[in-house]
Parts: structure tokens; C-alpha cells; sequence
């Protein structure tokens, strides 16, 4: 019988939908920190700081430059808190400084410390761990995705971080890190491909081979 | 149509940002390979979207070491403002002496002609 082709599974979260602080109460604190209200401001950083965090941890891969991400970040926040005009979620607006602020810290680091990983290197399984799908192990699975993840390189890496797990539009991706669109869209496409290769490797997919075997 | 031709859109389909058009639609829906792949990047989406609900804690000091950083960045930024409105207010004074030292002189210069011109008739 034919799959029929539908996204039910892994629709975009609507912003109510998506985790981290209530907005409401975000939304209220930003109107008190955009009159100049250093003790709101001073909130919203205790609301979100974590949250911040683990995004710049995902896209640099340590914590001492998350750090510098993320504090950087909050100080780019409260210089522009002025044009923030609201028609996005601060959380999202947010994102999208840390993400800016990761992309810098990358440049930074690969022309200081040469230790950017070249952006075909090979993701091979090194685990002999072949078919998630037969362990039907979720926990297994995303631990074997944040290896993934840390694994690829950080152009592809931030790409699929941002657009697949913070739910970031392709013009706010290209925008923040200094790319065309449809350099993100080819990004997004390689670092998807990757992941799909480290996580069900030809050969050792249950899937398909059970598609196959049916097929047959 | 083959799979290679359609594997590129696939990710896409599944997160709903694309649609196949119908050769593409009729290939997948009837080629197993093609199904195998929708169900793997299925797996994989929904497995990074629910990366989304976990956080990592930061070790102790971060939070301590955001709010110093905008305090001292808030510091600079008043001593800038009153460093530039001192700097205003002295280069207003300047031009104020400056323009009634010329006016002065401007008004000495005219005394002193009409004087001279007094004295010749």
C-alpha cells in the first residue's frame, strides 16, 4: 500500500507552541525594559538566559565561548532594545542576536585558532550502533543526534540548529549569518543529508531494508 | 523519474516547506526506497525538534557575569552622555565668546572709522 505524503509529524511549533519563559509576561517585562527600565531588563535576562545559552552552546560547541555568545548577546539586546518593534516574540528576536553573535564568535575563533573542521569531513558511524529504529529507543536516538550535531561542521551545524530545532525562518538564518538565502537553503539540505547518513547508514537501516524485502 | 531526482525534495516535503509536483508524487507513492527515506527524515525532524525542549544548564557565575556586563555597559554609556554634553556645552560657550568677540571688534572697528572721519571734516 502506497505512503501517502504528509507532514503531520513535524509541523513548524507555533509560538505557543514553543518552550522557554510565557510570552505574555516576556511581552510586559520588554514594554517596561524598552522605556528604559533597567530592572526589567535585568528580568528578562534571568528569564532567558539559560535558554540563550543552550542556543550558543549548540552553535559553538563549548562553554567558554557559549558564554562569551550569550553575554555578548545581551548587551547587543539592551543597546537595540529600541528597534526591537514587536511584530516578532522576544525570545525569536533574541535568537537571532545570539545566532549573529555565534556566527562572529566562529569567524573569530577559526581565523584565530585554524581549527574549523574542513566542511566535507566525513561523518562516519564510529558508534556499531546501525538501526535506532530497531531499538526504538527515542533516548538513544537524540543522544546519538546531539553527537551528530556536534559532529558536523559549524556552517552546516548552525543552519540546521537554528531552522530545525528553533524554528528560524530561511530569511532570518541567511540575514544573521551573513549568507544568501539560498546558500542556507543548500546548507540546510547538506547538514540534513549528514545527519540522515550518521544516524541510519546505508546498509544498516531497517527501513529499508524492510522496504526493500517487501518490495520484493 | 528516478530517486535521485526526488531525494533532494524530500526533507522538505516532510517539514512541509514543498510539495511535489505529480511525477514526483507518483514515483514516491510507488517506490519503496523513496517512503523509506520520507519515514528516516520524519524520524530525524521530529527527533531535532524535540532537541528544542531541553536546555543545558550553564555552570554557576553566568547569569552574575550577563547582569555586571550591562551595568558596566550602562556606566560607559552615561559617562559617554555626559562626557558629549559637557563636550556641547563648552564648544556652545566657545562660539558664543566668539561671535560676541567679533561683534565687538566688528563695533570698535565702526567707532573708530566714524571717529577718523570726524576728525577730517
Amino acid at each position: 500500500m502506497p505512503t501517502r505524503l504528509v507532514s503531520e509529524d513535524v509541523t513548524p511549533a507555533t509560538p505557543a507552541e514553543s518552550e522557554g519563559p510565557p510570552t505574555d509576561a516576556l511581552g510586559a517585562l520588554v514594554t517596561q525594559a524598552r522605556t528604559g527600565d533597567r530592572a526589567a531588563f535585568d528580568e528578562l535576562v534571568r528569564r532567558t538566559y539559560v535558554d540563550s545559552y543552550t542556543l550558543a552552546f549548540r552553535l559553538v560547541g563549548n562553554e567558554e565561548d557559549a558564554r562569551d555568545v550569550v553575554q555578548e548577546a545581551y548587551l547587543r539586546a539592551f543597546r537595540g532594545l529600541k528597534h526591537f518593534r514587536g511584530d516578532a516574540q522576544f525570545s525569536t528576536w533574541l535568537y537571532r542576536i545570539t545566532a549573529n553573535c555565534a556566527s562572529t564568535q566562529l569567524t573569530r575563533r577559526a581565523r584565530h585558532r585554524h581549527e574549523e573542521l574542513p566542511e566535507e569531513a566525513p561523518l562516519a558511524d564510529r558508534s556499531g550502533r546501525g538501526d535506532p529504529e530497531g531499538s526504538a529507543d527515542i533516548g538513544e536516538l537524540r543522544d546519538r543526534l546531539r553527537v551528530a550535531l556536534a559532529e558536523l561542521p559549524p556552517r552546516l551545524r548552525a543552519v540546521v540548529v537554528l531552522r530545525d530545532i528553533y524554528d528560524l525562518s530561511h530569511d532570518a538564518i541567511a540575514t544573521e549569518l551573513g549568507i544568501s538565502e539560498s546558500a542556507a537553503k543548500v546548507r540546510l539540505h547538506r547538514a540534513r543529508r549528514k545527519l540522515r547518513e550518521r544516524l541510519y547508514p546505508p546498509g544498516t537501516d531497517g527501513t529499508q531494508r524492510g522496504a526493500e524485502a517487501r518490495a520484493v | 523519474m528516478r530517486c535521485d531526482q526526488v531525494a533532494r525534495q524530500l526533507p522538505g516535503v516532510v517539514d512541509g516547506t514543498a510539495e511535489l509536483d505529480d511525477g514526483a508524487r507518483r514515483h514516491v507513492e510507488s517506490c519503496l526506497r523513496c517512503q523509506a527515506e520520507v519515514v528516516r527524515y520524519r524520524k530525524l525532524l521530529r527527533a531535532l525538534r524535540m532537541l528544542r525542549t531541553e536546555v543545558l544548564e550553564p555552570s554557576p557565575g553566568l547569569l552574575g557575569e550577563i547582569l555586571a556586563g550591562l551595568s558596566e555597559a550602562g556606566e560607559r554609556h552615561m559617562l559617554r552622555s555626559a562626557l558629549t554634553g559637557r563636550r556641547v556645552a563648552y564648544v556652545g560657550g566657545l562660539a558664543v565668546a566668539t561671535a560676541a568677540g567679533a561683534a565687538g571688534a566688528i563695533a570698535l572697528a565702526t567707532l573708530s572709522r566714524r571717529h577718523r572721519v570726524g576728525l577730517a571734516s
